[in-house]
């Protein structure tokens, strides 16, 4: 085998939310993990505006692709292919990448993988050293054949998969039906008067708090939804956050009703309970029941404290192996679409040509396209 | 020169010319006919029209794209796609305004009926049209205001150009002939060589014209307050 097919020269190209990536891997090893993030520019409206994402992006690409080439010290001549995000994701943001990604195969003869964005979350765990200290990643140089899963949290995604091969067959166990659970952190926060990102704020603010103080729902948590092991419900491993905000609501404009001062720390850290409660307790019912013995964990929100925490212990309490990427491994990247994309030149899978589709809503078991 | 122009600003274009002084030879020419597919053929059609003149990559001079004003998806697509064509074969790139494809395969059909100034327009959705104003020179033309965005009635009452004027043919005057023009890359050819490669523009910033829709959130009224 030619070390072209063994570790080939990825350049990976990341634009499905508001993060520019470009990442570069050979095999295993990452060389270089660019990021351009428009978050500023999405501070004062409170949440991530598409077109301004998307506006972004074109700025930012061609500097991007640069320093990241610059980086790793290699040559778009060099590289033996190129993974572009094709989705889930905002469609405009997409298009820029996709269509990037298609000039670049174009103008170099490369083949090109458009890619799923969800795939590629749990693809940064095939890197050498992706994890950080106290999560061994060791599953990563023999990516376990059998029994891998992923929680996936961000603020446009909440699910957990049934990774059976990483390349081939990956199954969507459970998922947010309505906001993400990033949303709801940064709902929460506007009304609480805490800035955007809500996710680091709350997490601050709730370590000053007491998270039993408000009893906060646990969206699809009765049995009605759950139904048992042996005859799941309509939503066993999805989730819920709108009914939680709604909650949240209610709290605060009571204290304010009353002219008292709302307990910010309190009703953050109940808030942040009753989030990372429900996710892991789904999450280890899924592994459970499902026979997934390694669960990563992947998204922005892996970067909560408390998620982070609740997480290792549950794992711990049922024998499951977590692996937690380090956070600029976690939050989207290109290294991740790059990491997966090299999987897939090294299973010999097809390339995607290029008069393919970014598809904002590409299923998880569409691993690329 | 070797040139490979492309235009994202309403239908998705790719051309391919060789420009000796003021001439253009087209070589080949891809475009689509519909203005929502843009990511998906702007690169194939750059592979089409290499293919098709037996050109590579390294044969070009130059890229050209048109930046627009367009809807902001396509003319995105199309930009970045010139911009990764042009550093991937360390090219030069330039930019020019997609607008004035359609001034230029409308200027001689304006001098033929003896207009000093017409008016050209695009389809900028939303009930409004992309616009620009030129005036015939002794060789060509100029432009001499826009381009703008905003409904077809406010525009200049001049003769007007472009599909722009189908889609509003009681606020336009609509030359005929020219009402299912869109700008185009091949147009675009033409319109460099007229000017030159000394003339034209390395800037190849996106024309929006418009901002994003989000508005900044109200400050959360407290209850009771």
């Amino acid at each position: 085998m030619t070390k072209a097919n063994t570790e080939p020269l990825v350049l990976g190209i990341e634009s499905s939310c508001d993060e520019t990536g470009i990442g570069i891997v050979r095999g295993s090893t990452l060389l270089t993990n660019t990021v351009a993030s428009s978050m500023e520019e999405h501070v004062r409206f409170g949440g991530v505006i598409p077109e301004i994402a998307s506006r972004a992006h074109l700025d930012a690409f061609i500097p991007a692709l640069k320093q990241a080439l610059d980086e790793a010290g290699v040559t778009l001549d060099e590289v033996d292919a190129i993974a572009v995000t094709a989705g889930p994701g905002l469609a405009g943001a997409l298009m820029v990448g996709v269509s990037a990604a298609k000039a670049l195969a174009v103008a170099t003869g490369k083949p090109l993988y458009g890619i799923n964005h969800l795939v590629a979350h749990v693809g940064v765990g095939l890197l050498d050293d992706c994890g950080i200290e106290g999560h061994s990643a060791d599953f990563l140089d023999g990516l376990p054949r059998e029994g891998l899963g992923a929680l996936l949290v961000s603020g446009g995604h909440t699910e957990i998969l049934a990774v059976r091969d990483i390349t081939g067959d990956v199954e969507l166990l459970g998922a947010t039906l309505d906001d993400a659970a990033g949303e709801a952190y940064d709902k929460v926060a506007r009304l609480l008067g805490l800035p955007y990102p809500g996710g680091p704020a709350i997490d601050k603010a709730a370590r000053e708090g007491d998270g039993s103080v408000f009893a906060f729902p646990r969206g699809l948590s009765t049995r009605k939804f759950m139904g048992a092991a042996e005859e799941p419900g309509p939503h066993r491993y999805d989730f819920s956050f709108s009914g939680l905000k709604t909650a949240v609501a209610r709290v605060v404009e009571g204290f304010e009703a009353r002219g008292e001062e709302v307990p910010v720390a309190d009703v953050a850290a109940s808030f942040q309970e009753a989030v990372v409660d429900v996710i892991t307790k789904k999450a280890m019912l899924a592994c459970t029941e499902r026979g997934i013995k390694t669960l990563l964990l992947g998204g922005g929100v892996a970067a909560n404290s408390r998620l982070r925490e609740l997480t290792a212990q549950r794992c711990a309490e049922h024998g499951i192996k977590l692996v937690i990427p380090q956070l600029s491994l976690c939050t989207d990247n290109g290294a991740m679409v790059a990491a997966l994309g090299a999987r897939l030149v090294v299973e010999g899978r097809k390339p995607s040509g290029s008069d393919f589709t970014a598809d904002s809503s590409l299923p998880v078991t569409t691993i690329s396209v | 020169m070797l040139f490979l122009a492309l235009d994202s600003s309403a239908t998705a274009s790719v051309a391919l010319g060789r420009i000796e002084g003021d001439q253009l030879t087209l070589l080949a020419h891809r475009a689509t006919e519909d203005t929502r597919s843009h990511a998906e053929v702007m690169s194939p059609f750059v592979a089409e029209v290499l293919a098709e003149a037996g050109v590579s990559g390294g044969d070009l001079d130059a890229v050209l794209t048109g930046t627009g004003p367009g809807p902001f998806t396509g003319l995105r697509a199309g930009i970045v796609t010139a911009r990764a064509l042009a550093v991937t074969w360390d090219l030069p790139l330039y930019g020019m305004m997609s607008l004035t494809a359609l001034a230029e395969a409308a200027h001689s059909a304006a001098r033929d009926a003896g207009q000093q100034r017409f008016l050209v327009a695009s389809d900028a959705r939303r009930r409004e049209v992309y616009s620009a104003v030129y005036e015939l020179t002794e060789t060509g033309y100029s432009l001499v205001q826009g381009p703008t965005v905003g409904p077809a009635a406010e525009a200049p009452a001049l003769p007007a150009y472009g599909f722009g004027t189908s889609l509003y043919p009681q606020d336009l005057d609509a030359q005929p002939g020219f009402e299912s023009m869109q700008p185009g890359a091949s147009h675009l050819l033409r319109a460099a060589a007229r000017l030159g490669a000394d003339a034209l523009s390395a800037d190849t910033s996106a024309l929006y014209l418009r901002e994003s829709d989000a508005k900044v959130p109200a400050v959360r009224k407290k209850s009771g307050s």
